[in-house]
C-alpha cells in the first residue's frame, strides 16, 4: 500500500520533473494534469523526460484558470486515472508543481498507514473562515459568477453588487453544507472514489460549476457526505498573504523549512536552487519528526502580512506615507512638550532631565536653531539644527526625530516664538502629551533689554500666536494629551501640577518630587502687565495677576515643598 | 499626462539620432532576461565593480550609453557578451540628462523586461538581497501584479575628507564610504505626479541647509518592468503614466522597497567636480557642483557624531530607510 501523487502542473516543469521522479522511484505512483495553455514543444519534452518511469502517467488536460471550475475539472479526470491505474494507492495525495517534499517519502507512507482511514483536507464551515479573498464567503456558494475576478474586476463587483440588491441567491443542492479549505488534500482511496462514483455527482458538478473558487469547496464540502474520519488540516504547508497569493519560499528558508516537520510544502521559487538539491537528495535530508510544526513559519509570514497592512507606527518613508486620518498613530511613541516652563523657571530643561528618565530638549523649533539637547548641532539620524532645514518640513522634523529615538522619551520647550506648524499635528497625536502655562513668554519680555514700545509689539505678536495655538489645543479635534494653566493659576500651585506631569512621563518613578525648579525673580512682574495694559494692551493669556509688586512666589519657591511621605 | 508622455516618446524618439550603436548584443537578451541601462562618462575606475556587482545579483544585459567618455571606459565595454553600447557626443543636459536616450533605449528593448535604470555609482539593494537575486525579487512582483520598485537613494560617505583614502579599481566602493544619513529625510508628495519628494541626508545637511528646497531629490523608481509607452520624466525620479508612481501605501502599511547606495563621495568626486564645473552638463546650471565645490574646498567631511556605519539591508530595513512590505 502506498500514497499516490495527483500533480496538478502549469509552469516550471523542470521542477515539476524533478519531484515527480522523487516520488515516483520512491514507490508512489504519479498522475500529472498539465495545463493545456502549456505549448507542445514544451509539454512533448517534458513527457519525454518522465517517460522512462512506468508510474508516472499524464491525465486528460484542461485550460485552466485561477478561481473557475477547470482545476477541479483537471484534479477529477486526474484522481480517476490514479484510482483505476493504481490500485496499490491507497491515499491519494493532490499537489501542485511548485511543491517540495521536506520529508522523506518513507515518513510519509508511514505516517499515512498508520492512519489508514483517515481524510487529511481542510474542511471548515463558511461561518468559521476569515481568510476569504474579497470578502466573499457563504456568498461564493449563493451567487453567480460569470466574470473573472482577475481579469474583469470591475464587471465581477458589479455583478456581484447587483445581485445582493436584487437579493438573488443560488439553492444549494439538498444534503449539501458548504465547507472551505485548502485546495491541497490527501484523501483515502474510499473516500475519493465514493464522491467520484456517487450517481449524484452530475447535480453536484453543475452546482460547483458556477459557484466561485470551487477547487477551494468542492472536495472539502463533499468529503463531509461521505467520511466522518476527517482531519480538518492539510498536509501541504501553505501560507497565504493578505491578497490571497501564496507566499514563496527561497532557499533562505531551508532552516525553517527543516524545523517545520510538514510533509510537504508549497510554493517553491523555480529557481531556489539549494531547496531543491536539499530536500530532494534523501541521503542529506535529515528531517525526523513525528507532527508537522509550522509555527515558526506561521508567525514570520503573519508578521509579513502585519507590515504590509498595519506597518511601523510613526514611519514616514520612500513605501508608507499615511494619508490624513489613516494609520495608527501620527508618531512612533510618547513625548513631552512643555510651554511656557522654560520662561517661568530658571534651567528648568536640567531640572526636567534629573526628574525624568528621558531626553530634555531646548526650543527644537526655535527661531534661531534647534536647541538640541547638550547643544548638540546634529541629533539623532543626524537631524541637523539649522533653522530652515528644520522649517523646510517642521512635521517631517517632529515625526523623524521621535522615530530616530526610539526607546527614549523625548521632551521639548515650546513657545509662540518658535515655529507654529506642528500644532495641529502634535495636537491630534494620541503620543503628545502636551503641558502649557499660557502667557509665560510675559516673563521672559519682562527680563529683557528691549525698549518698552518693541516689548509691547513683541508681546501682541506673541499673544495673538499663542491665542491661536491654544484655540488648536482645546479644538475638538485634539487627541492629545493636553493641561493648560493660565501663569496665575500655576503659580498658586506649583508642585501638583509638576507632579502630575512627571507622573505621566515615567510611570515608574514612584518617587515624589523633592526638589522644585527654581522659579525667576517675578518683582515687579505685576507692574509690568499693568504697564502693557496702560499701553493700551491687554495682555489676558497670564490669568488674573496681582497688581502689587509681589506675587508672593520667592519664600516659597526657596524653602523644600511641602510634602507628605 | 497622456500628452506629456506623448511628448516625452516623441523627444526620445528625436533623441535616437544622437545615438550610434557601436555594440550590439541585443540578439542575446532573451524573454525573462533582467536588464539595466546606465548612462555613463569617463567612469573606467568604477565600472569593473559595476558589472561585477550587477551580474552576481542577476542581471542579463547591460546597455549603455556612453556620453563621449575618453578614458577608456568605451574600451573596457567592448568585447563584453553581455553589454550593448551607445556612443553620442549630444549634450547630456540638452537629452534632458540622459532621460530622452533612456527612453529610446528602453522603449526599444525592454518591452516587458524588468529593467533597472541606474547611474555608475548607484548600487541597488532590496529585501533579501543577500540571499535572493534580482530575479527573486521580479518574479514575487509581477506575482503581486506589481509594475515599479521605488528605492530611495542614500547617499554614503567616507569618515574624513573625502579624497583621503582613493578608490581602486574594482573596488567595493562602501569600504571606503561606509557611512550614512539615518534619519534626516523630508518627504513631501508630488500632487502632479503622484510620486513622493524625498530630500535629505549629507547633502542637504551641509551644502543645501539655507536653500533646502533646492536640495537634490532621493526618491528614485529605477526598477520597473517595461513597456513601450512608458516614460521616466525626470531622471528616475519619477515616471509616466502616474500610477507607476504609487510606490507607497497611504493606508498605514508599507509597500516592498529598497535603496540605492549612491558611492559618490570618493575621491573621483573632487575631479568631478572641477570638470563639472567647465562644462555645467548637469541640473539646474549643475548649481549642485557649485555647493559642493565650495564646500569641500573648505571642510571636506561629511561624517558626523550621528552618522550610521552600513551593515547590511536588514539594518536599512530597521531604520525605516526601506521596507520588506509582505515578501518574507
Amino acid at each position: 500500500m502506498t500514497v499516490g501523487f495527483v500533480m496538478l502542473v502549469h509552469t516550471a516543469l523542470h521542477r515539476a520533473e524533478q519531484v515527480a521522479r522523487h516520488w515516483a522511484t520512491h514507490g508512489c505512483p504519479v498522475v500529472i494534469h498539465v495545463d493545456r495553455r502549456v505549448k507542445k514543444e514544451v509539454y512533448q519534452p517534458f513527457v519525454d523526460s518522465l517517460s522512462d518511469l512506468d508510474n508516472v502517467v499524464f491525465s486528460k488536460r484542461y485550460a485552466c484558470d485561477w478561481g473557475t471550475w477547470s482545476l477541479v475539472r483537471a484534479s477529477q479526470d486526474a484522481s480517476e486515472l490514479m484510482l483505476s491505474r493504481f490500485p496499490e494507492a491507497r491515499h491519494v495525495y493532490l499537489s501542485s508543481g511548485a511543491c517540495l517534499p521536506l520529508r522523506p517519502v518513507e515518513d510519509l507512507k508511514h505516517y499515512l498507514a498508520a492512519r489508514p482511514m483517515t481524510n487529511f483536507i481542510e474542511s471548515v464551515t463558511t461561518e468559521d473562515v476569515p481568510w476569504t479573498v474579497g470578502g466573499l464567503d457563504s456568498e461564493r456558494f449563493t451567487l453567480r459568477f460569470p466574470f473573472s475576478w482577475k481579469k474583469q474586476r470591475r464587471l465581477f463587483d458589479r455583478y456581484v453588487h447587483l445581485q445582493r440588491k436584487i437579493g438573488y441567491k443560488r439553492k444549494i443542492p439538498d444534503g449539501l453544507v458548504p465547507h472551505l479549505g485548502s485546495q491541497w488534500w490527501c484523501l483515502t482511496r474510499q473516500t475519493l472514489s465514493a464522491i467520484l462514483e456517487d450517481p449524484d455527482r452530475k447535480a453536484y458538478d453543475a452546482y460547483f460549476k458556477r459557484v466561485w473558487i470551487p477547487d477551494e469547496s468542492y472536495y472539502q464540502t463533499l468529503v463531509r457526505l461521505y467520511s466522518n474520519n476527517i482531519e480538518s488540516r492539510s498536509l501541504t504547508l501553505s501560507k497565504f498573504d493578505y491578497q490571497g497569493k501564496p507566499h514563496i519560499f527561497y532557499d533562505d528558508h531551508l532552516q525553517l523549512l527543516r524545523r517545520s516537520d510538514c510533509f510537504v510544502a508549497r510554493k517553491m521559487w523555480p529557481k531556489a536552487e539549494r531547496l531543491y538539491a536539499t530536500f530532494l537528495n534523501p541521503d542529506v535530508n535529515p528531517m525526523k519528526g513525528t507532527e508537522p510544526n509550522p509555527g515558526k513559519i506561521d508567525r514570520i509570514f503573519a508578521k509579513a502580512v502585519e507590515r504590509r497592512v498595519m506597518g511601523r507606527e510613526g514611519l514616514y518613508m520612500q513605501s508608507r506615507q499615511p494619508g490624513h486620518g489613516k494609520g495608527h498613530g501620527k508618531t512612533s511613541a510618547p513625548y513631552s512638550i512643555f510651554e511656557g516652563f522654560s520662561d517661568l523657571f530658571e534651567d528648568f530643561d536640567e531640572w526636567l532631565a534629573r526628574s525624568v528618565g528621558a531626553r530634555v530638549h531646548g526650543h527644537l523649533f526655535a527661531p534661531e536653531r534647534a536647541e538640541f539637547s547638550s547643544g548638540q548641532k546634529v541629533f539623532s539620524g543626524a537631524l541637523s539644527d539649522h533653522a530652515a532645514l528644520r522649517d523646510y518640513n517642521p512635521c517631517g522634523f517632529l515625526t523623524s526625530l521621535i522615530w530616530n529615538t526610539r526607546g527614549e522619551r523625548q521632551c521639548f520647550m515650546f513657545g509662540p516664538r518658535d515655529t507654529q506648524d506642528i500644532t495641529w499635528l502634535v495636537a491630534t497625536d494620541p503620543n503628545a502629551q502636551i503641558s502649557v502655562i499660557s502667557g509665560a513668554w510675559a516673563v521672559t519680555l519682562f527680563r529683557s533689554n528691549l525698549s518698552f514700545s518693541e516689548i509691547r509689539r513683541e508681546a501682541a505678536r506673541l499673544q495673538k500666536i499663542e491665542t491661536q495655538h491654544i484655540d488648536i489645543l482645546r479644538s475638538q479635534h485634539v487627541k492629545a494629551r493636553i493641561r493648560i494653566w493660565t501663569m496665575a493659576d500655576f503659580i498658586e500651585s506649583q508642585m501638583e501640577p509638576l507632579q502630575a506631569i512627571i507622573d505621566e512621563i515615567g510611570p515608574r518613578n514612584i518617587r515624589r518630587l523633592t526638589e522644585a525648579p527654581r522659579m525667576r525673580d517675578l518683582t515687579g512682574f505685576g507692574q509690568f502687565l499693568q504697564n502693557l495694559k496702560n499701553q493700551g494692551m491687554k495682555p489676558h493669556l497670564m490669568g488674573d495677576f496681582p497688581m502689587g509688586n509681589e506675587p508672593d512666589t520667592r519664600p516659597r519657591s526657596n524653602k523644600r515643598p511641602y510634602l507628605v511621605k | 499626462m497622456r500628452l506629456r508622455r506623448k511628448r516625452a516618446l516623441w523627444r526620445a524618439f528625436r533623441a535616437r539620432r544622437e545615438l550610434t550603436l557601436i555594440q550590439d548584443n541585443t540578439s542575446r537578451i532573451r524573454p525573462d532576461d533582467i536588464l539595466l541601462i546606465c548612462t555613463l562618462r569617463n567612469e573606467y575606475v568604477r565600472l569593473p565593480f559595476f558589472l561585477k556587482y550587477y551580474r552576481d545579483m542577476g542581471v542579463r544585459h547591460f546597455l549603455f550609453i556612453d556620453n563621449d567618455s575618453d578614458d577608456g571606459s568605451r574600451k573596457l565595454l567592448l568585447g563584453q557578451e553581455d553589454v550593448s553600447i551607445w556612443h553620442t557626443t549630444a549634450s547630456y543636459r540638452t537629452s534632458m540628462f540622459g532621460v530622452h536616450w533612456m527612453n529610446w533605449i528602453a522603449r526599444k528593448y525592454c518591452h516587458e523586461h524588468w529593467t533597472l535604470t541606474v547611474d555608475v555609482d548607484e548600487f541597488l539593494v532590496f529585501p533579501f538581497c543577500d540571499t535572493r537575486p534580482i530575479p527573486a525579487l521580479t518574479d514575487w512582483l509581477d506575482n503581486s501584479g506589481i509594475r515599479s520598485f521605488s528605492a530611495m537613494l542614500i547617499d554614503m560617505y567616507p569618515k574624513g575628507p573625502i579624497d583621503a583614502q582613493p578608490y581602486r579599481e574594482g573596488q567595493n566602493p562602501f569600504e571606503i564610504a561606509e557611512w550614512f544619513d539615518s534619519g534626516n529625510y523630508m518627504i513631501s508628495m508630488n500632487p502632479e505626479y503622484y510620486n513622493l519628494w524625498i530630500q535629505g541626508g549629507p547633502r542637504a545637511r551641509l551644502f543645501f541647509k539655507d536653500d533646502p528646497k533646492s536640495a537634490p531629490s532621493l526618491n528614485k523608481i529605477p526598477l520597473v518592468k517595461w513597456h513601450r509607452d512608458y516614460a521616466y520624466m525626470q531622471s528616475t525620479h519619477m515616471l509616466l503614466p502616474r500610477g507607476l508612481n504609487l510606490v507607497y501605501e497611504t493606508e498605514g502599511g508599507e509597500k516592498a522597497s529598497g535603496a540605492l547606495l549612491h558611492a559618490k563621495f570618493l575621491n573621483t568626486f573632487v575631479e568631478k567636480t572641477r570638470e563639472e564645473l567647465e562644462r555645467r552638463q548637469h541640473y539646474a546650471g549643475s548649481r549642485e557642483y557649485l555647493a559642493y565645490h565650495s564646500r569641500i574646498n573648505d571642510d571636506p567631511d561629511l561624517w558626523c557624531n550621528w552618522s550610521e556605519k552600513y551593515i547590511n539591508w536588514r539594518q536599512l530595513e530597521i531604520l525605516g530607510l526601506m521596507s520588506k512590505g509582505n515578501w518574507a
